[in-house]
């Protein structure tokens, strides 16, 4: 990407580094995953040591949107408003089968997969997945914060 | 009063009301006609025979026949521990039963449950609306005849 | 579209929205609210947000199918759910199950009970501000779910209580990881009576707040510990005892005025007991002689020997099915109607087997109950958990109707919060115990 030199990319090193361990999360707790979000934040899983543990109950103060457990189409619109809420940079993790693709659940009331609805950024199987398995998706988060580039357009000569 | 007596001394009260009563795995069911459900309900909450609880109200979808919804109450009576199942059949073209509202409090909301699912009315319900659904949804989800996986998103789904 | 309370409210009081995306609101909820200052004046509850079609996906899906779908209802004890629906089919079927199977779901039970009290408490305290109580419930419920695991494979939606019996048996180990599991838990009860009985913060917030008297409960139909704050006695497993609770010792706590502190109490009390009736259950639970590994042959090697003589040693099977094989069949699942997978060795090595696991799984096919409805009910963590069930005679139920115990809990909470000041929102929902699974269906 033109405008981008040495100086550009360890910055941009610098600042995923920052993001990707001070991750605020606004969990959207439905259902059953619930329980083992609940557990992965508690003290036998716990998630504060990869600097993701402060949990922030307004989305406006938060940059991670752990979506936990089925979106109804009742909830699809209070799910739109809350990542519209969000200040960017904002990550989407889509915890448990129902958040990932409708789950178990094909029916007129659960929406299929909320990226049908929000952009989603890593998506988390399991019905509940286990705490280890939400800890590697957060590590596939932190990998993918790290690396993603600023938007150096601005420097771009002539 | 015995578990022999108490089916026959209800049908003594409520003659009129009563079509039938049946035993099956256990369990005591009476039939009764729609129009009599109010009496046979406030006659049972009562002494003597104390069923204080109102532990379900739902409905069944019979989608063949003429009589098509049918609704099961199943009290219980915490003194006595005895449980009761009462069914009501109502057609098809104008299913509306009374309601039990003024009996029982739970009856509120499980009324607006069975009314947003079957879309069976209620007479006297202070405020049947929606519960489980949400407005803008057409057509009630537990008939037969509504597909099982018709979804009505409330915004655009992406694909 | 204008809600009711939009419409009612004065013009100069305030309209506030808890909305279903709240933390103190366990999951999807919304209470509206009209104020004036912190006194509410009215209130309007919503709920349906989590509404899955429970209901509708069981008449489509085959009687066995559909166990999963209990599991998510009450998702804090499932296992509860499943052995409602078990003991429903159970009944409509009308077979009995083994002893040790009446056994193993009993510990099961108490086990998803004690953990269904931790997390309501733990939720309820934490919203309070009493962090460390959350802290402390959480891990005391990760060895209770280590045993439920090392037994079923899962933490949390086993599936694991089936129609008939149980799926498999215990896991070698599983005492001392009881033994862990109850000892740890009594601590961590002990640690939080201290942390909150005398709290005078606790007391303040939760003592005479969300108060209801008897006649009210029973009219709303309350059922389970909410019930039992009131003073009432009723519990199903007194009632109409089933399994074995007949056979066991345990009291029902009872609490007196019906108020937040009371349902706090009659929970913290009823751990003590379902502890107590753990380990009476796993006292009488007898141990098993583990199967000798090294003896046993994979299936080809015994469909091969199989053509000229019958295989003398066990069957070799995957990791995840120990505990149900064919040996323990008889002990673990009913012997009275197929209403359970074929044993894997028949299926793996005898074309018999194979058929029988077939028509277990085709639709059409399975377990096809008799014409008839039936309704039968089982103590959950929040009250009388019942099905009913009205079947046509095919494979799938033709309505499958779930009695949920917080449905009508929480139709009484507009009459509770009414008159009270928004921070008593908070300790009255959470001692109801709401679980959005098992309220929206």
């Amino acid at each position: 990407m033109s405008g981008t030199d040495f100086l550009t990319t360890r910055f941009d090193t610098a600042v995923g580094w920052a993001r990707k361990f001070s991750l605020f999360h606004y969990p959207f707790i439905t259902a059953c995953c619930g329980m083992e979000y609940m557990s992965t934040a508690c003290a036998h899983f716990d998630i504060d040591r990869f600097g993701a543990g402060l949990t922030r109950f307004s989305p406006r103060q938060a940059d991670l949107l752990l979506v936990v457990g089925t979106v109804s189409h009742k909830l699809a619109p209070v799910l739109k408003t809350v990542y519209e809420q969000m200040v960017e940079p904002k990550w989407v993790i889509a915890f448990g089968a129902c958040a990932v693709s409708g789950g178990i659940y094909q029916n007129y009331a659960a929406v299929q997969g909320i990226d049908r609805i929000i952009p989603v950024d890593v998506y988390i199987p399991g019905c509940p997945p286990r705490p280890e398995m939400v800890l590697d998706g957060l590590l596939k988060l932190q990998e993918k914060i790290q690396k993603q580039p600023q938007d150096w357009r601005w420097r771009r000569k002539t | 009063m015995e578990k022999e007596n108490l089916i026959e001394e209800i049908r003594k009260r409520f003659p009129a009301e009563i079509e039938s009563d049946i035993e099956t795995l256990g369990d005591q069911i009476l039939v009764v006609r729609r129009e009599g459900l109010i009496a046979v309900m406030s006659g049972l909450r009562a002494a003597p025979f104390d069923y204080a609880v109102l532990l379900d109200l739902t409905c069944v979808d019979f989608l063949a026949t003429e009589n098509r919804f049918e609704m099961v109450y199943h009290l219980f009576s915490l003194s006595r521990n005895r449980r009761l199942r009462i069914k009501a059949s109502l057609p098809a073209e104008a299913p509306v039963v009374d309601s039990l509202v003024g009996l029982w409090k739970n009856a509120d909301w499980l009324e607006r449950e069975v009314f947003d699912m079957f879309g069976v009315g209620f007479m006297g319900h202070p405020d049947l609306r929606r519960i489980l659904m949400y407005e803008g949804f057409e057509g009630h989800p537990l008939r037969k005849s509504y597909p099982w996986r018709k979804e009505q998103p409330l915004i655009p789904m992406k694909d | 579209m204008e809600s009711r309370i939009q419409k009612e409210a004065r013009p100069d009081t305030m309209l506030l929205n808890m909305g279903p995306s709240h933390p103190a609101m366990h999951g999807t909820f919304r209470i509206m609210l009209e104020l004036e200052g912190e006194k509410i004046l009215n209130a309007e509850v919503e709920i349906g947000y989590l509404h899955r079609g429970f209901e509708k996906t069981c008449e489509n899906k085959t009687y066995f199918n559909l166990l999963p779908y209990t599991d998510r209802l009450n998702y804090v004890s499932p296992q509860i759910n499943n052995l409602g629906y078990a003991m429903t089919m159970e009944k409509m079927l009308g077979i009995a199950v083994p002893e040790r199977a009446q056994q193993i779901r009993v510990l099961m039970s108490e086990l998803s009970r004690v953990s269904d009290h931790l997390t309501c408490l733990a939720a309820m305290a934490m919203e309070n501000g009493a962090f460390t109580v959350f802290l402390y419930m959480m891990k005391a419920r990760e060895f209770l779910w280590d045993v439920i695991e090392f037994t079923s494979g899962s933490r949390m939606t086993t599936s694991y209580i089936r129609i008939g019996g149980v799926r498999a048996d215990l896991s070698e180990g599983w005492r001392d990881s009881v033994r862990t599991a109850v000892v740890e838990t009594r601590r961590v009860l002990k640690d939080v009576h201290g942390l909150l009985d005398k709290n005078q913060i606790f007391l303040n917030r939760t003592r005479g707040i969300g108060a209801i008297s008897k006649e009210d409960a029973l009219s709303y139909g309350w059922t389970g510990p909410c019930l039992r704050s009131t003073g009432t006695l009723y519990d199903v497993r007194k009632a109409q005892p089933y399994l074995i609770y007949d056979r066991l010792d345990f009291d029902v706590p009872l609490g007196e005025h019906g108020d937040n502190y009371d349902r706090y109490m009659v929970r913290m009390r009823e751990m003590e007991q379902s502890l107590w009736l753990i380990e009476q259950v796993a006292g009488l639970i007898e141990d098993k002689k583990p199967r000798a590994k090294a003896e046993e042959i994979e299936p080809t090697e015994a469909v091969r020997i199989g053509r000229l003589q019958k295989p003398l040693q066990k069957i070799r099977l995957s990791p995840n099915l120990e505990g149900s094989e064919k040996e323990r069949y008889p002990e673990i699942l009913t012997g009275d109607a197929p209403v359970a997978v074929p044993p894997k060795e028949d299926t793996y090595t005898t074309m018999e087997g194979l058929i029988s696991h077939f028509l277990f799984f085709m639709k059409g096919y399975g377990i096809r109950p008799p014409k008839g409805d039936v309704y039968f009910s089982v103590e959950g963590g929040n009250g009388e958990v019942g099905f009913y069930i009205v079947s046509d005679g095919t494979d799938r139920p033709y309505r499958l109707h779930l009695r949920a115990p917080c449905f009508h809990i929480i139709s009484a909470i507009e009459q509770l919060i009414r008159g009270r000041f928004v921070a008593d929102i908070v300790p009255t929902f959470g001692s109801m115990n709401m679980i959005g699974g098992e309220l929206d269906r």
